[in-house]
């Protein structure tokens, strides 16, 4: 876990006089799964939107497979949208409304990047559908159309598409919080099962239980800046700062004990 | 003193009415695919990212859409001669002018159109890769179309009752045929009765055809599949 997938540089944007991020530097490993929690207007989903680009960061630098991305000029980042295409077909998003392409199958939603974008065969392309479908659990939906899908379905079907893309990093915002409870779990187990195959992942969630499970590293967002960082053990059990005591304090007001079920009853993928 | 209606002459001279109908047919179906081809240009240039672009789109729609279609075919019929510098035949006056009209038209079902695409499809198909061009091609043009449907029936016919205005630059569609023959007959209410009724014939269906669709469109929440 040396290489260095992502690597975030004093990362600002700004809308207008308000600034969301001030500041930010964080590096993702090769095979690293790192959550980022914090409250509401934090800037997590503006952090993850910055690194795919659908919003331009007003200054500081990001690199992606140890390349900076954009062109330096006077001391500020330039951006061609060509070139950012081109970015974004190495970085897997997964979106809180899934954001499925309705007018297609779950199949063709799969393939409709790698076959027009890469240029994969097509007979290609659905082999390796087939497989990220599988992996995501959904094989059996292929031919299905995405309103037939329950919201988790949908959610499954959207990770399998940003892998399609043989991506270098998946980013996913709040992938759960549009789901019924009851969906929750299915969405989460696929996730995790994707962090245990290796997958580098930079993940914003509300589940706690599951970047206490899942991920190697979590990082606090306050205010726009990196609060506190560090193992899940320590920064969701043992948190040192204030600011993280509060957030977790609120998450964790109300408490039950652990149901207990056999163990057919327990969520597997 | 009441009036004594009598449509005898026409079964004699319907063969007339048939051809001049033919000229509407040709005129609605060449201007339609036309209009509907330069709309498609101008719809795209209207939410294109490009201000010039945008600009071109705007200005190009409010001009002949705030302009009286009628005008518009006789500056064509004129104006087309001055530029080409040969005298141009009623039929291109008609077929350029009302295809410049029905493209303003329609440019404005595609943008609203394209601008009923939730931005999440956008994004979603920025993210997996796709470039301006190919999110409208692949993603948001697919559904758009669908939803445009019924507003492109309702286009349809409007440009078919717009045709006659080709009556004045005497191109022999079904009013100036109309024209002809009443005033040769001088039965110009039965004549004129006659192409209402034509008219209506044939546009009644396409405007229920219209409704069905978008009754259909409504139930399935705005998206098509097959």
């Amino acid at each position: 876990m040396t290489e260095e997938v992502l690597r975030i540089e004093g990362l600002r944007k700004a809308y207008g006089l308000l600034e969301v991020l001030k500041g930010i530097d964080l590096t993702v490993h090769r095979g690293e799964t790192v959550c980022l929690i914090g409250a509401s207007g934090s800037g997590k989903s503006t952090l993850l939107r910055c690194v795919n680009f659908l919003g331009y960061p007003t200054e500081g630098r990001i690199y992606l497979e140890g390349r900076l991305i954009g062109r330096e000029s006077g001391g500020k980042m330039a951006y061609r949208e060509s070139k950012l295409c081109a970015v974004r077909t190495h970085v897997g998003m997964v979106f809180q409304q899934f954001n499925l392409f309705p007018h297609l199958t779950v199949e063709e939603n799969v393939t409709i990047g790698p076959i027009k974008i890469r240029g994969v065969p097509p007979a290609v392309a659905h082999e390796k559908a087939a497989e990220q479908l599988r992996r995501v659990g959904i094989l059996d939906k292929a031919k299905d159309y995405p309103s037939q899908l329950s919201g988790g379905q949908q959610q499954r079907v959207a990770i399998a598409r940003a892998l399609a893309m043989e991506p270098s990093i998946m980013l996913f915002d709040e992938a759960t919080s549009a789901l019924d409870p009851e969906l929750v779990g299915e969405v989460l187990v696929a996730m995790r099962k994707l962090a245990e195959d290796g997958t580098t992942m930079l993940v914003v969630t509300h589940e706690l239980g599951f970047a206490y499970n899942v991920a190697h590293r979590v990082v606090f967002l306050h205010e726009g800046t990196i609060y506190e960082e560090g193992p899940p053990q320590e920064i969701l059990v043992r948190p040192r700062r204030p600011r993280t005591q509060d957030f977790l304090r609120g998450h964790t007001a109300f408490r039950m004990p652990e149901p207990e079920m056999t163990p057919a009853a327990a969520v597997d993928g | 003193m009441a009036y004594e209606w009598d449509f005898a002459f026409l079964w004699v001279l319907w063969p007339h009415l048939l051809v001049g109908l033919a000229g509407t047919a040709k005129l609605w179906a060449v201007a339609l695919i036309c209009g509907l081809g330069i709309g498609l240009v101008v719809g795209i240039f209207r939410t294109a990212p490009s201000r010039i672009l945008r600009s071109i789109g705007t200005v190009y729609v409010e001009a002949i859409r705030n302009t009286p279609g009628l005008i518009q075919l006789i500056w064509f019929y004129y104006a087309i001669p001055m530029v080409t510098g040969w005298q141009a035949s009623a039929w291109l006056a008609a077929v350029v002018s009302l295809s410049i009209y029905t493209g303003a038209y329609s440019a404005e079902i595609y943008r609203a159109g394209i601008a009923s695409i939730e931005r999440g499809q956008w994004e979603a198909a920025r993210a997996i890769g796709f470039g301006f061009g190919a999110q409208m091609r692949y993603i948001v043009l697919p559904q758009a179309l669908m939803r445009m449907i019924p507003a492109f029936g309702n286009r349809a016919i409007e440009l078919a009752k717009a045709t006659t205005l080709a009556s004045t630059i005497a191109f022999g569609e079904l009013l100036y045929t109309a024209k002809v023959i009443a005033e040769d007959q001088m039965r110009p209410l039965e004549t004129y009765t006659a192409v209402t009724v034509i008219f209506t014939v044939i546009l009644l269906p396409v405007s229920y055809g219209c409704v069905w669709f978008e009754r259909r469109l409504a139930r399935r929440g705005g998206v098509h599949r097959d």
